[in-house]
């Protein structure tokens, strides 16, 4: 029976929604057990957030001034050393997740599954691709624990309700000191959360400008949508990193997404497969997205996104 | 200062990858190959800071079948100074922990102050070599890196992160792994090419490395990805309003 250790993301005492995707990806191993790490300065708040994700047995609360930032190279060691008993070690395919599992993978000596879509036995699963163009099915050797980063965009978070058991714990391992943070800049946005939000609005080269991508805000905000954005927009200094969407930019599963002005590249379409409606605005009829758009409209965005506002 | 970078050749980003129909694999034969984009990226960093008299020497390295010798020679045609060829036998494929297990004894030998690494090759999308590297190596890492400045032995490194953008400070040697708003590479010249011929290449046969071989994952199967079905075209905002709403999205 598979026994899951699942590595918490949190930032400003928060937890990430992807933890409890992960948690529903730890359910589709029917394990015997599922916990939950926490690794902060203090860790009590959020492993007590923690504890209300349904289906998790145990929080383990690691709290070391060390883990006041989450820097990979001082969090493995931990992970690694709770590893010790667990059949499966799940973080999710955030940036956390990806620059933290691989490390635990390579102290442990094993490979890492990344971006895990489905589980298809307790050592066998799916993953995509040459930016999801493919979708293979991969198998680890029984004998040692899985590592996978978990694609959140392919889980729903696990049910809320909950009561796991918050144990506080100490782990003795070297960490070390060759790595500091030096700062955080974080667009701030009374907007949805990308990663999480039930609709998104995003902008691509097509909107022309940081001052025209008012007109998507506009139309997210009237949505109750969160704003991204392709790759092309955000290297044209459109708006920051932080919004794009893409093979190399955020995969995202929001009910709704507007695509304007975004051409429909493969590295995009990659991060909107799991959408569930996608519309497309474009002035070009010819344009990749609406291949795979649900609802195509083909028409100049400034005169389309002003009569839609009216519209709604 | 010398600077190591890890050159993959992967399947060209402009290809769009089918999978054969008896899903044995991917059609990889006549497409076109190219250094991964991230790669590529590593490469004009080392080059960069060459350029600003803080490197000395760039090494690029590759662990790849014999034929990847053209690969490694636009590399040194972009600017590197050597390359190093860990020659595999042909078809096999080099997974993530045996590209880090591989590097590492690179490292070893060649004793850089700076590995740079793409953040993903977009072949497998694995994102893990760079931070098993540093690792198996006990070194400091950053990933998935937009800006980078090396002075006084230290890197001060910007993440492009879900939150935002994040500066770590790394003691050397270090490993970073890079992002796509890094830089934008270097066109690569004619003349280049003819001086890349006479610049140094050592090919490294892979059992010559000592590298455990290690439990790899197995690919059971390749399928293509589910297909989204092309819907419907509506012609203007009281329409797409109209249809939002009988899908119940409004
Ligand atoms: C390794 C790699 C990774 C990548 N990762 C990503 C990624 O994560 N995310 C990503 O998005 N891209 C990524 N890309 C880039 C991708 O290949 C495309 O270049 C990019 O997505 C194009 O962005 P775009 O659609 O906004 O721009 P374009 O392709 O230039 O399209 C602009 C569109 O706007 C339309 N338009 C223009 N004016 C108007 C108007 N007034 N009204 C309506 N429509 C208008 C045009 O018809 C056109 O279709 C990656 C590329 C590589 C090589
Ligand atoms: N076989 C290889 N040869 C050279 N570099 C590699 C190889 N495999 C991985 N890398 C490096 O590791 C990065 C990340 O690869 P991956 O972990 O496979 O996504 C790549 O961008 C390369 O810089």
């Amino acid at each position: 029976m598979s026994k899951v250790l699942v590595v918490a993301e949190h930032l400003d005492g928060k937890l990430n929604a992807s933890t409890a995707k992960c948690v529903s990806a730890a359910q589709a191993l029917s394990p015997e057990s599922i916990d939950i790490v926490v690794l902060a300065a203090d860790a009590a708040g959020v492993a007590a957030e923690a504890g209300k994700i349904s289906g998790v047995a145990r929080v383990l609360a690691v709290s070391n001034p060390a883990n006041e930032r989450a820097i990979a190279q001082v969090l493995a060691p931990q992970v690694g050393k709770l590893a010790e008993g667990y059949s499966h070690v799940f973080g999710p395919s955030t940036t956390f997740g990806k620059d933290l599992m691989p490390c635990v993978a390579a102290l442990l000596g094993v490979p890492q599954v990344s971006d895990l879509m489905a589980v298809e036995g307790s050592h066998e699963f799916k993953r995509p691709i040459y930016a999801g163009n493919a979708i293979v099915t991969v198998k680890a050797t029984a004998d040692h624990v899985v590592v996978a980063t978990v694609r959140t965009a392919s889980w729903p978070e696990a049910a809320q309700g909950g009561s796991a058991a918050v144990e506080a714990v100490t782990v003795g391992a070297a960490l070390p000191t060759h790595t500091r943070f030096v700062g955080l800049a974080a667009g701030k946005s009374d907007r949805p959360d990308l990663q999480s939000a039930k609709r998104v609005v995003s902008g691509g080269r097509g909107v022309g400008s940081k001052e025209n991508f008012e007109i998507i805000y506009k139309l997210a905000d009237r949505l109750g949508a969160a704003v991204g954005a392709s790759r092309a927009a955000v290297d044209a200094g459109y708006v920051p990193n932080e919004l794009q969407v893409g093979q190399t930019g955020k995969i995202i599963a929001p009910e709704l997404y507007v695509a304007v002005g975004i051409s429909g590249a493969i590295q995009h379409l990659t991060g909107i497969k799991d959408a569930g409606t996608i519309v497309a605005i474009n002035k070009d009829a010819d344009a990749p997205i609406f291949e795979v758009a649900d609802i195509g409209l083909v028409g100049d965005l400034f005169n389309v996104l002003p009569e839609l506002e009216s519209a709604l | 200062m010398k600077i190591l970078v890890a050159y993959k050749r992967v399947v060209d980003a402009n290809v769009r990858i089918q999978v054969r129909p008896d899903g044995s694999g991917v059609v990889t034969d006549g497409v076109k190959l190219s250094a991964n984009p991230f790669d590529e990226i590593a490469l004009e960093e080392a080059l960069r800071l060459r350029d600003r008299g803080i490197a000395t020497e760039v090494v690029v390295a590759t662990i790849a079948p014999a034929d990847a010798q053209a690969h490694l020679r636009n590399g040194l045609a972009m600017g590197a100074n050597r390359a190093i060829h860990v020659v595999v036998e042909p078809g096999r494929e080099v997974q993530p922990l045996t590209a880090a297990r591989a590097l590492l004894k690179l490292v070893e030998r060649e004793q850089p102050d700076l590995v740079i690494l793409g953040k993903q090759a977009i072949d497998d999308d694995a994102s893990q070599t760079g931070q098993m590297l540093a690792t198996l190596w006990g070194r400091p890492q950053a990933t998935f890196a937009s800006k980078l400045e090396v002075a006084g032995g230290k890197a001060t490194v910007t993440r492009e992160v879900d939150a935002g953008l994040e500066t770590l400070e790394v003691d050397l040697p270090a490993v970073v792994t890079t992002d796509l708003r890094l830089n934008e590479p270097r066109f690569i010249k004619l003349p280049d090419i003819m001086k890349a011929k006479s610049k140094p290449m050592e090919s490294i046969p892979f059992a010559d490395l000592g590298v455990e071989a290690g439990k790899g994952l197995e690919t059971t199967a390749y399928a293509p990805p589910p297909k989204r079905s092309r819907g419907v075209m509506v012609k203007d905002a009281a329409e797409l309003v109209a249809a939002l709403k009988q899908k119940g999205l409004l």
